[in-house]
């Protein structure tokens, strides 16, 4: 089986976002970046299924060079070759623009599935690993807990709300978007870190004219919905204040 | 003209619908009472939707559109996308709203890959009115708020963070006529077949009857350290429950995960030990009547919504509370 996982570099969770002078955009040479988590949940399920159909595990990953080091990381945990759509661009595209340059860089490897996260934890559309199963001309499906293969059939666990589930059969080639928590990460070994610097990445290059869907004209620090009143002082002090409060203005306890 | 696509299952609309509506009355200045504003029209799909337009059509909009087709029933992407796309195509909407569900997120992404239009999702707010309305979306796990507007014309797909505005907001009064639309589906081009919907286990703790939850998130750092969030929770008389990623790593159990993929609460105290506040974990808790966060990264979105906030470690808070709720 030939396997693509579709990755996405984004700013880690401890990240405090500072703005650009234009509040369009976040300011870049601030962030630390980390591999999206659910895209990390799809590569695991990628080596897993390669685990028990043989084939390979290609990692597809459009952004700016410094995507690299979660290529490089994914690679040292176990997929075998990347494809890196390279462009300074695509730091701040839109789901369309990085579905159309993935599919460009894709299309002609005939991926028997492929997988991405559910949606990324940066912009956060939830929509570049459905278009792009559109762009090359495959069934999709989404928010998925469960992939089993037998004799070429597809089967999947999708999750609905509130705690339901459903199955659904697609013939393949087919794209999943996988949710978080359907398996158990691993990390990358020493030997896995060093085998990584000895596989390919090939390069692919941005294909013209791709048009942005949306424009983001102003971005800030949500406004809150309510008055929350910040409790401080030592953690005793907080305690009590916080049990004092709780007591007699919520009525709470 | 703005047209709102309902969600209905087996005849029984989706609630968030009526949230959808509301935002196209904002958007179309109904709401605002603004002369001249975008008609709006409702679209119900499915096999058999019963009632579900007769429904509809006591708000206030110009018309309901029935469009009804066994391939609708069980709901597929491929279907929904298909008959979507015809009813646009047919109607020519500036906007297209729909509530941000599991559902929608599945097949709204394909009909905007097949129209090569805009999709926006997750909206909660929008500034302004008709063409020219921007819209809010969380960015950044909600750390950021974004106000984006649609590219390259007509239409712009739109999708309403659920909770975002109020059922109960949407006008009401209309008499909308109810008129049955054809769509032609071609059932060999529907890729997915899916089975009943099923739930996994019988939940054994129902955590929407709980006066108090205490719930845990990525702050509480190892599996070892539960035991403190219980300790708080039996100080507290409260239910133990948790955000998502607790419950991925089998920390504790998924019946006790609150948010959009877990069970939706409204207590009379909430206290979050830990839990940044992604918003598929908000849209599960915000409806509770007291909030408190307990959390060391004072820019965690969940203080957005807490009424009571403590920034500071959670190791040296947790047990400072428990030893004020034990005196006496």
């Amino acid at each position: 089986m030939k396997i693509a996982v579709c990755i996405k570099q984004v700013p880690t969770r401890e990240w405090q976002p500072r703005l650009n002078d234009q509040k369009t955009w976040i300011r870049e040479q601030d962030v630390s970046y980390e591999m999206n988590e659910p895209d990390a949940y799809a590569l695991e399920e990628a080596l897993r299924l390669r685990e028990k159909h043989s084939g390979e595990v290609v990692v597809c990953s459009a952004g700016p060079a410094r995507v690299q080091t979660v290529i490089r990381e994914a690679l040292a945990r176990g997929a075998d070759r990347a494809i890196h759509v390279q462009d300074d661009s695509l730091g701040a595209a839109d789901a369309f623009v990085l579905a159309d340059a993935l599919a460009a860089a894709m299309k002609d490897e005939t991926f028997d599935l492929v997988l991405t996260g559910l949606q990324s934890d940066d912009q956060g559309h939830g929509q570049t690993g459905v278009i792009l199963a559109e762009r090359l001309g495959i069934p999709s499906s989404t928010i998925i807990m469960d992939v089993q293969i037998e004799n070429n059939a597809l089967r999947v666990k999708r999750e609905l709300e509130g705690g339901w589930f459903q199955w659904i059969a697609m013939p393949l080639p087919a794209l999943l978007t996988i949710q978080s928590g359907i398996n158990q990460l691993r990390y990358a070994t020493l030997k896995g870190i060093m085998a990584a610097k000895k596989k390919e990445i090939r390069k692919a290059s941005l294909p013209d004219g791709l048009q942005p869907s949306q424009q983001i004209v102003g971005l800030a620090v949500p406004t809150r919905s309510k008055q929350t009143q910040m409790i401080t002082g030592s953690p005793a002090d907080a305690a009590k204040e916080l049990v004092r409060r709780l007591r007699e203005e919520a009525r709470a306890l | 003209m703005i047209l709102v696509i309902a969600e209905q299952r087996e005849g029984k609309l989706n609630r968030a619908t009526w949230e959808s509506v509301a935002a196209a009355q904002q958007l179309a200045g109904t709401a605002q009472q603004l002369a001249g504003g975008m008609p709006i029209t409702i679209a119900v799909l499915g096999a058999g939707t019963g009632d579900v337009a007769q429904e509809l059509a006591s708000a206030a909009v110009s018309e309901v559109l029935v469009a009804e087709h066994p391939a609708l029933d069980p709901y597929t992407p491929d279907a929904y996308a298909a008959a979507c796309r015809a009813l646009i195509e047919s109607t020519s909407p500036t906007f297209v709203l729909l509530p941000h569900t599991y559902q929608t997120r599945d097949f709204a992404p394909l009909l905007a890959a097949r129209l090569r239009k805009p999709l926006i999702t997750d909206v909660t707010g929008i500034v302004g009115t008709g063409a020219d309305a921007t819209f809010t979306r969380p960015m950044f796990q909600g750390k950021l708020a974004a106000q984006v507007k649609p590219q390259g014309g007509p239409p712009a797909l739109v999708t309403m963070q659920i909770g975002a505005l109020r059922a109960d907001a949407a006008l009401k009064g209309g008499s909308a006529a109810v008129r049955k639309v054809d769509v032609q589906i071609d059932s060999s081009s529907i890729r997915q077949k899916p089975e009943a919907p099923f739930r996994e286990a019988k939940q054994a703790v129902d955590l929407a009857q709980a006066e108090r939850i205490v719930a845990v998130g990525r702050g509480i750092k190892s599996q070892d350290n539960i035991s403190l969030a219980e300790k708080l929770a039996k100080a507290m008389d409260a239910e133990v429950a948790a955000s998502r990623p607790i419950c991925d790593n089998g920390w504790l159990p998924m019946e006790r995960q609150i948010g959009s993929s877990g069970q939706t609460v409204a207590p009379k105290l909430y206290v979050a030990l830990g839990i940044s506040g992604a918003i598929q974990h908000l849209v599960g808790m915000k409806g509770a009547r007291t909030i408190v966060a307990i959390n060391k990264d004072a820019e965690a979105p969940i203080f957005e919504v807490a009424d009571y906030g403590i920034v500071g470690d959670l190791f040296e808070i947790a047990p400072a509370l428990i030893a004020e709720l034990e005196k006496k």
